[in-house]
């Protein structure tokens, strides 16, 4: 569901959606298996019969991604304003305030702190449920927040995308927030800490375009809608049809773009491998023999 | 072809030429008509432009006639010579780089360039870059710092192109690149929104330590039409969605976006763009002096805090 979708009055309701008011049982959107609702939630969102990705809560991304009880919050203390007073077809503000009653959270962010595999690291996730994980004030300073506090507290960094992009309520400050994120990660380059980038289902606009595609390394999760532009937005601009499979993770694989499409059952292992790999180089003062 | 709102304006400049055009042909001397005409005019166009709404300001920053990031290179500065390509897929005539000086000083200019004509839009590609355009940037980026030259950036563009090879070549991985290797210059960087500030494609080459707007420019998170087609599902709304956007140079100002906004001559840049070119470039002069005498690292902390502190927010209440 790209931005554009979310914004449509009368959207239909997502079925993976976990607040959704759905039954017991779905339909896999992929193999239209019939599937138990508390199986997918304890299946890590991914359909038991065809290993189907769906949206993740972040909070369940959370826990997913961190050592038992060792992830502790840091986002929640600030919250959006409306600098423009934006009224479109429903005011920002009542936006914002149905989305924070159905989220439970400020924003569209959760970022906190935790040990991966016994690594100490910091996490920043995006809350696709909330505005499409719009990306305005609020979830720019999160995020440089967590990198420079990562920084400071010597933790790998990792982003956990979901996004349409740049919040358009909060005109050209929302813009910003790609410049602001992307210097925020100077903290952690400074002191060599990894910066570690896992890209889902959809990461377009602002956030594929700043702190996302940032990372020392970039993984995505398989079959995620990956781009600058949304689909429409390009079909309407070429007036073609787009090639299968265009935007999606193991299409931006194959163009180079990524390190490697990691399905979500294997996600933990493959980010503490790279964090273990990536802090073990040479010390500051050491040489190699022979060097 | 003027304008909507231009049309007073414009005919009222017609009347002052056939006035002009009678006395000279009867040999009478009008001066006074004229000058009360001409003082009138004056009047006109500082109202006319004063009170433009949103909508028009969006026109006026996307009119035909105004002074393109090639007038400014070309005029603004001596001995311009053009760089191409990114050493990599090729030259991007979206996105124009080069050396040139400034008096004393040389420069790395990048700027973007819509065409002046339709031919030339279409070989520019209306302004919008590949990523190879902005790999030719962050080329000119490093450049600047090995021979530590001050980096001038011109922006305007609708945004960065949506289509197929460009999200191929990594489109949205370049802007954040580009992002990245601005924010990082050891050396001065000073950026212009001189037309349309069209997105991430403009903001990839405009993090600099002073960011500077026309009067008439604009800078925007997304279209207009585009916001309008998303929000109002109608992009017949745009005058509406201008106008929400708050994407004027008053109102970027007010946001701290832009530090300072550069006027126009009455009537707009595209009615003098002569006076506008000069305004600029002594603009350039008085902002690049104070910018060349902070050290690397005070370059490097102040453009990292101008962007690091963007954003309006509220603490919750009790954290």
């Amino acid at each position: 569901m790209t931005l554009e979708r979310w914004f449509r009055r009368n959207r239909p309701t997502r079925k993976e959606d976990d607040n959704s008011p759905a039954g017991l049982w779905m339909k896999c959107d992929s193999c239209s298996a019939q599937i138990y609702r508390k199986d997918l939630v304890a299946n890590d969102y991914l359909c038991p019969e065809c290993g189907h990705h769906y949206r993740m809560p972040v909070e369940a991304r959370a826990h997913l991604l961190t050592d038992p009880e060792s992830f502790e919050p840091w986002s929640g203390e600030i919250t959006p304003q409306d600098p423009l007073e934006f009224v479109d077809t429903e005011s920002y503000v009542e936006r914002i305030a149905r989305a924070q009653k159905k989220q439970k959270r400020p924003d569209a962010i959760l970022t906190g702190a935790g040990l991966l595999d016994g690594e100490p690291v910091a996490l920043a996730i995006m809350d696709f449920f909330f505005a499409g994980g719009s990306m305005g004030s609020v979830v720019g300073e999160e995020i440089a927040r967590a990198a420079e506090r990562a920084a400071e507290e010597e933790r790998s960094f990792i982003a956990v995308a979901a996004s349409g992009g740049a919040r358009m309520q909060e005109g050209a400050l929302s813009l910003m927030q790609m410049a602001k994120t992307t210097v925020a990660l100077e903290s952690l380059s400074r002191k060599r800490l990894p910066f570690i980038s896992v890209l889902t289902d959809p990461t377009t606009g602002g956030v594929t375009a700043s702190f996302a595609t940032l990372g020392d390394i970039i993984v995505a999760e398989p079959n995620s809608l990956i781009g600058f532009a949304g689909p429409r937005v390009i079909q309407q601009t070429i007036k073609q049809d787009l090639p299968e499979g265009f935007q999606r993770a193991e299409f931006l694989l194959k163009k180079g773009m990524l390190d490697e499409v990691v399905p979500r059952s294997q996600l933990k292992a493959s980010l503490a491998g790279y964090i273990h790999l990536l802090r073990n180089g040479l010390k500051e003062t050491a040489h190699a023999p022979g060097l | 072809m003027p304008l909507d709102f231009e049309k007073p304006i414009e005919d009222l400049e017609a009347r002052i030429n056939d006035m002009r055009q009678y006395a000279k042909e009867q040999e009478i001397d009008l001066g006074n008509e004229i000058s009360l005409l001409e003082n009138r005019l004056e009047r006109l166009k500082k109202e006319t432009f004063e009170n433009l709404s949103r909508w028009q300001r969006v026109q006026v920053a996307r009119a035909p006639g105004r002074p393109t990031g090639l007038d400014y290179v070309q005029n603004v500065f001596e001995d311009f010579v053009e760089l191409h390509g990114d050493r990599a897929l090729g030259d991007d005539p979206a996105i124009v780089t080069g050396l040139a000086r400034l008096d004393e000083l040389s420069v790395v200019v990048i700027s973007q360039q819509k065409g002046r004509d339709t031919k030339e839009n279409i070989h520019r590609n209306f302004g919008m870059a590949h990523p190879s355009g902005y790999r030719k940037a962050m080329r000119m980026f490093d450049l600047a710092d090995k021979f530590r030259l001050p980096v001038i950036t011109f922006i305007d563009t609708p945004g960065a192109y949506p289509g197929i090879a460009a999200e191929e070549q990594g489109q949205a991985w370049v802007i954040a690149e580009s992002i990245q290797r601005m924010s990082r210059l050891k050396v001065p960087a000073l950026s212009i929104v001189i037309g349309e500030g069209g997105s991430g494609g403009a903001l990839a080459i405009g993090v600099a330590n002073r960011v500077m707007i026309l009067e008439n420019a604009i800078y925007s998170v997304i279209s207009p039409e585009s916001c309008a087609a998303i929000l109002w599902r109608d992009a017949s709304q745009a005058p509406k969605a201008a106008e929400a956007l708050r994407l004027t140079a008053k109102d970027l100002q007010t946001l701290d976006i832009v530090d300072d906004i550069i006027a126009e001559p009455s009537g707009g840049a595209h009615r003098d763009p002569e006076t506008t070119l000069k305004c600029v470039l002594e603009r350039i002069k008085a902002e690049l002096k104070p910018l060349c005498q902070l050290s690397e690292a005070d370059l490097l902390e102040q453009r990292y805090q101008r962007f690091r502190n963007l954003g309006r927010f509220a603490a919750l209440p009790g954290s």
